[in-house]
C-alpha cells in the first residue's frame, strides 16, 4: 500500500468542531455560528456540485445547516467525525433533490454527463481548501477510467448505480464493484481512516 | 439480495447510489456485519473528502438566513427516532411532531401571544390554554405509550383521520386534518363504538380543520370509533349518518 500523505486537513481542527457540536446539542446558538463558519462552504460546495442550480443549491444548503442544528443532539461521535456526519447529510439531501431525474433524461444527456467534471472552485484563496482539492484531484487520477467515472457520476452527479450503469453502458454488477474498489483506492491514496 | 451482493454494496452505499429499498436492506445488513461496518465507515469518510474538495464560499446572506432560522427551530431530543422506522412508528413521529407544534401554540397562548388567539377575549385564551395544556400532557402520554397502535383512514370530503390507541392507558387520541367547517352552527362529535352501540367521546373544535383531540372517557373495550355531525352542544346519541367509522387497531 502506498504511503498515505496527510496534507489536506489540519487535524487539530476536527476536535474543535466535535466540541462545538457538543455545545450545539445543548442549544448553544453561538457555538452553532462557529460550526456554520467551519462547514458552510463545504456544505454548499457538495450541494452545488450535485444540484447545480444556484438558487436551489442555496435552498438545500440552508435546509441542511438548519437540520444540523435540529439533529445535533442525536449526533454520536462513535458514528464518525462531525465533518463526515455533516457532509454525509449534505450529500444525501442534495441527492434527494435530484433523484427524480428520469432514466430518459440520463440517456439524452449521456454525453454531457460524462464530459462534466466536478466544479472545483478555483477561486478560493483558502490554502487548506486548495490543498484538499489538489490532493483529491491527484488521487482521482490514480483510479481507472471506469472507476473514476462511476465514482464521479455517483458522488458529484447524484446518480444511483443503476443510472450510472446506464450512462456508462455497463452491467449493474460491474458498476457496483467499481464504485467499491474505486472508493477503496481513493481511501488508500488519501490515507483515510475511520 | 444475497449476502455476497450486500457485501459489495459498501461503495454504492457510501455514495448514496442505492435505491431507498436497497439502502434500507444494506443498513439492516450492516448491523450484523462487523467487517462491512468498518469498510463502510471508511468509505463514507472517503466520500466526505470528495465533498471537502469542492468547498466554496457562500454569500453572507446565507449565514444570516440560517442563524435567523435556527432561533425558531426546536432541537430533537438526544437518541431520538432512528432513520428507518416502521409505519406505525413513522405515523407516531409525525403525530408527535404535529402535537409538538400544537403544544408550541398552546405555550404561545399561555405566554400571552396575541397572534394565535387574537379573535378571542384574553380570559378565554388563558382558560383554553390551561385546558389545552392538561389535554396536551394526556395526548403526549397516549402517543408515546409503548403499546400505542394507530390506524388511518379517509373521512368524507378529503379529510383524513388517524386514531392512536393505548390499551394500557385505556385512552385514544384522534388526529384529523383537512376537515371542512360544519354548516349552520353544527359540530363534529366523536364516539366510541361499543360493538355497535355509540358512546359519546366529546366534541371537536368546529373552527379548526386540523386538530389532535383526546377522546373523552376510557376505551373500556370499545371496538372502534366514529365521527358524526351534530347540533351545537352535541347529542346523547348520533342523529346523523357517521362521517367516518374506524375499527381500532388490533
Amino acid at each position: 500500500m502506498k504511503e498515505a500523505v496527510h496534507i489536506g486537513r489540519n487535524p487539530s481542527k476536527e476536535p474543535d468542531l466535535q466540541e462545538l457540536l457538543g455545545r450545539v446539542a445543548l442549544g448553544d446558538e453561538e457555538a452553532f455560528a462557529h460550526v456554520y463558519d467551519a462547514v458552510a462552504g463545504s456544505v454548499l460546495g457538495v450541494v452545488r456540485a450535485v444540484v447545480r442550480d444556484r438558487a436551489q443549491s442555496e435552498e438545500v444548503a440552508q435546509d441542511v445547516l438548519v437540520e444540523v442544528w435540529r439533529t445535533a443532539p442525536r449526533y454520536r461521535t462513535d458514528r464518525g467525525t462531525a465533518i463526515n456526519w455533516i457532509l454525509t447529510l449534505a450529500h444525501r439531501r442534495a441527492v434527494d433533490r435530484v433523484r427524480s431525474v428520469e432514466a430518459a433524461v440520463i440517456r439524452d444527456h449521456r454525453a454531457a454527463l460524462l464530459e462534466r467534471t466536478p466544479e472545483f472552485d478555483e477561486v478560493t484563496e483558502q490554502v487548506e481548501a486548495r490543498l484538499e482539492r489538489e490532493q483529491v484531484r491527484r488521487c482521482l487520477r490514480t483510479l481507472t477510467e471506469i472507476q473514476r467515472q462511476a465514482v464521479t457520476l455517483a458522488y458529484y452527479r447524484g446518480l444511483t448505480y443503476r443510472q450510472a450503469a446506464e450512462a456508462l453502458s455497463l452491467p449493474l454488477g460491474t458498476v457496483k464493484t467499481r464504485l467499491r474498489d474505486g472508493l477503496i483506492r481513493l481511501r488508500d491514496c488519501l490515507g483515510v481512516t475511520a | 439480495m444475497t449476502t455476497a451482493e450486500l457485501h459489495r454494496m459498501t461503495g454504492a452505499y457510501a455514495l448514496h447510489a442505492l435505491s431507498d429499498e436497497e439502502h434500507e436492506a444494506f443498513e439492516r445488513h450492516l448491523a450484523d456485519c462487523e467487517p462491512c461496518a468498518q469498510e463502510t465507515a471508511e468509505l463514507c469518510a472517503t466520500a466526505a473528502r470528495l465533498g471537502l474538495a469542492v468547498s466554496t464560499t457562500p454569500l453572507p446572506v446565507l449565514r444570516e438566513r440560517v442563524l435567523r432560522r435556527i432561533a425558531t427551530v426546536r432541537q430533537e431530543p438526544p437518541g431520538g427516532p432512528e432513520p428507518t422506522r416502521s409505519g406505525v412508528a413513522r405515523l407516531r413521529a409525525r403525530l408527535l411532531s404535529r402535537w409538538a407544534l400544537a403544544a408550541c401554540l398552546t405555550a404561545a397562548a399561555a405566554l400571552g401571544g396575541t397572534a394565535v388567539w387574537q379573535h378571542q377575549r384574553a380570559e378565554d385564551a388563558v382558560d383554553q390554554a390551561r385546558r389545552a395544556e392538561r389535554g396536551a400532557d394526556e395526548i403526549a402520554a397516549v402517543l408515546a405509550a409503548p403499546d400505542a397502535r394507530s390506524r388511518s383512514g379517509e373521512l368524507a370530503a378529503g379529510a383524513t383521520g388517524s386514531v392512536v390507541v393505548s390499551r394500557s392507558l385505556d385512552k385514544a387520541v384522534f388526529v384529523v386534518s383537512g376537515l371542512a367547517r360544519p354548516s349552520g352552527g353544527k359540530v363534529y362529535q366523536l364516539w366510541f363504538d361499543d360493538h355497535g352501540t355509540m358512546r359519546s367521546a366529546g366534541l371537536m373544535d368546529p373552527r379548526r380543520s386540523d386538530q389532535t383531540v383526546l377522546m373523552r372517557g376510557a376505551l373500556d373495550g370499545a371496538s372502534g370509533m366514529g365521527v358524526t355531525v351534530e347540533p351545537d352542544g352535541g347529542s346523547k346519541q348520533p342523529t346523523s349518518a357517521p362521517l367516518a367509522l374506524m375499527p381500532f387497531p388490533g
